[in-house]
């Protein structure tokens, strides 16, 4: 796992049935591209978030494949619709195998 | 369907960039987009691409896509070292297909947003940004 | 020719090439109200000390680009808040040999904080000397805690002041010049006029008499430093203000003084009260 992963994740507590809610995602990561150099002109190898994922109650809400030019501590901002009171997850995909999961629950009424 | 002048602007300057480009990194953005449309036809329009026409910094470059009736968005740069930057799948819960991300921009360029319709059909939509080098900036 | 003569053809020089006059950016009377709720001042009147050296006094968010002001009108959009998350972790952690956090002393960083930033760097009786707010965290650390020092400009340290910094945002910048601090600021006001580098720049070249002009592509601010530490889309992380004034310095071609020198705590001190009565942002996100 690379190092001081920490997801931030904006989701409303509550919302009404069938309601739109914005949910906004970020995570530290150094998104290593794998077009840099280190000091000694050797190339320092792509690690990156190749896949972010977002469900809730088991139905999928959104799933990017993410590719070295997406920004370091990448950001996700997009749009969900809540049927029922439920818990959204959220897993982000390492390169090195890693899968980084968060999940925020919402009630409804 | 309507053209805003910056649309309109930048679908000429898009040609434009795609006609003067190398034919190894041309390839690699047709591979790009074939590779998600499987060569299909993409009709302009339906697709919105917001983008900032000047970056302050290509390291990050805030950019938001939507597509109504969409089921997925390929967002592709064409004047990075690699064109790929991100595919976008909605799921049921989606509330509208649409996103917001951040991304990295090697220079100044056009980034096209290719969107694959609930009909199988592909819209797409491009946007030119202008990506500064600091005079200073420590 | 004489000496002043050269300096002024050269600065001349320099200010043909490089510095040119504009309207880029945003619109400057851009209200900056974070979360919809901390109504940040982003331009208000100089300080009585700068004497009508500047007009008024504005935040570098003014300066930037409304795609890049946007960024810290939320701070679920502001990347420079996974690392106040970090530091919370740093804050609650147990460190060194005496089996304390810091919140075994200062409890909720949100409370106990209230209102250091906007005061620092302040005159420490006690120690005799100027501290500016990463001095005292490192003072902390090792007599309080008994853990080692963090680096001056780290990730960790800046890290940390963003975090003591966040429950000030909003609060006017109000540091001491006057009493014991007035040495100290005098010395920092010094080293703010003096040129320095091949490019014989100092800091007011830039940020008194250029500023709202272009720089090549970048719009120069007037250098304020209520938003740090700040998160920079250039290299992607917290900057703290020494690790800043080390990249200017080292632009206009000079051998740099340190991060965490007498000579940048006395800058700090002056610079931050070029700020006096503009908001504590940090952290601040800029180009």
């Amino acid at each position: 796992m690379a190092s001081g992963v920490k997801p931030r994740i904006k989701v409303p507590s509550s919302a009404s049935a069938g309601e739109t809610i914005i949910i906004k995602t970020l995570i530290s990561h150094k998104m290593e591209s794998g077009q840099r150099k280190d000091k000694d002109g050797k190339p320092i190898p792509r690690s990156i978030i190749n896949r972010f994922t977002c469900e809730f109650n088991g139905q999928s809400v959104i799933d990017i494949t993410m590719e070295p030019a997406i920004s370091t501590n990448p950001y996700i901002q997009f749009e969900a619709t809540v049927p029922e009171a439920g818990e959204f997850v959220f897993k982000w995909f390492d390169d090195d195998g890693s899968v980084y999961e968060e999940s925020k629950t919402i009630s409804v009424g | 369907m309507q053209f805003t002048r910056r649309d309109t602007l930048a679908l000429g300057l898009g040609a434009a960039a795609l006609a003067g480009m190398p034919s190894a990194v041309l390839a690699s953005v047709e591979d790009e987009i074939a590779d998600f449309t499987g060569g299909a036809e993409i009709a302009d329009g339906g697709v919105t691409l917001d983008a900032p026409e000047i970056a302050e910094n290509g390291n990050t470059v805030p950019i938001s896509v939507s597509a109504p009736g969409a089921v997925a968005i390929r967002i592709v740069a064409t004047g990075n070292p690699s064109p790929k930057v991100a595919t976008i799948n909605f799921g049921p819960l989606a509330a509208s297909p649409s996103a917001a991300l951040r991304i990295r921009l090697a220079k100044t360029q056009d980034i096209l947003a290719i969107a694959r319709m609930a009909d199988g059909s592909f819209r797409r939509a491009a946007a030119t940004v202008k990506v500064t080098i600091g005079g200073c900036g420590g | 020719m004489t000496r002043t003569r050269r300096r002024n053809a050269l600065w001349a020089f320099a200010a043909a090439a490089c510095v040119v006059a504009t309207s880029a950016g945003a619109d400057e009377n851009a209200r900056l109200v974070v979360n919809g709720e901390i109504e940040m001042v982003t331009r208000t009147a100089a300080p009585a000390h700068l004497n009508g050296a500047l007009p008024d006094i504005r935040s570098g968010w003014t300066f930037r680009t409304t795609e890049t002001q946007a960024l810290q009108i939320d701070d679920f959009d502001n990347p420079g808040m996974i690392f106040v998350d970090k530091a919370m972790d740093a804050w609650n952690s147990v460190e060194g040999s005496e089996g304390k956090s810091c919140s075994a002393c200062h409890g909720n960083p949100m409370e106990s904080m209230k209102g250091v930033r906007a005061v620092y760097p302040k005159w420490n009786e006690a120690a005799g000397e100027v501290r500016t707010l990463v001095m005292q965290i490192n003072d902390c650390r090792v007599k309080r805690m008994g853990a080692k020092p963090w680096k001056y400009t780290g990730a960790d340290m800046a890290a940390m002041e963003a975090l003591i910094s966040v429950p000030s945002r909003g609060m006017a910048v109000n540091v001491a010049i006057d009493g014991p601090a007035a040495e100290t600021w005098a010395k920092g006001k010094e080293i703010y006029y003096t040129r320095y580098g091949q490019l014989e720049l100092s800091c007011a070249n830039c940020h008194e008499q250029n500023y709202d002009n272009m720089i090549r592509a970048d719009h120069l601010s007037q250098g304020q430093i209520n938003g740090f530490p700040v998160y920079r889309l250039k290299n992607t992380k917290l900057n703290t203000a020494h690790a800043r004034f080390k990249g200017c310095v080292r632009d206009t071609r000079a051998e740099t003084f340190k991060p965490g020198s007498d000579e940048f705590i006395a800058l700090e001190l002056y610079v931050a009260s070029r700020g006096n009565g503009l908001s504590v942002e940090a952290p601040s996100v800029r180009n």
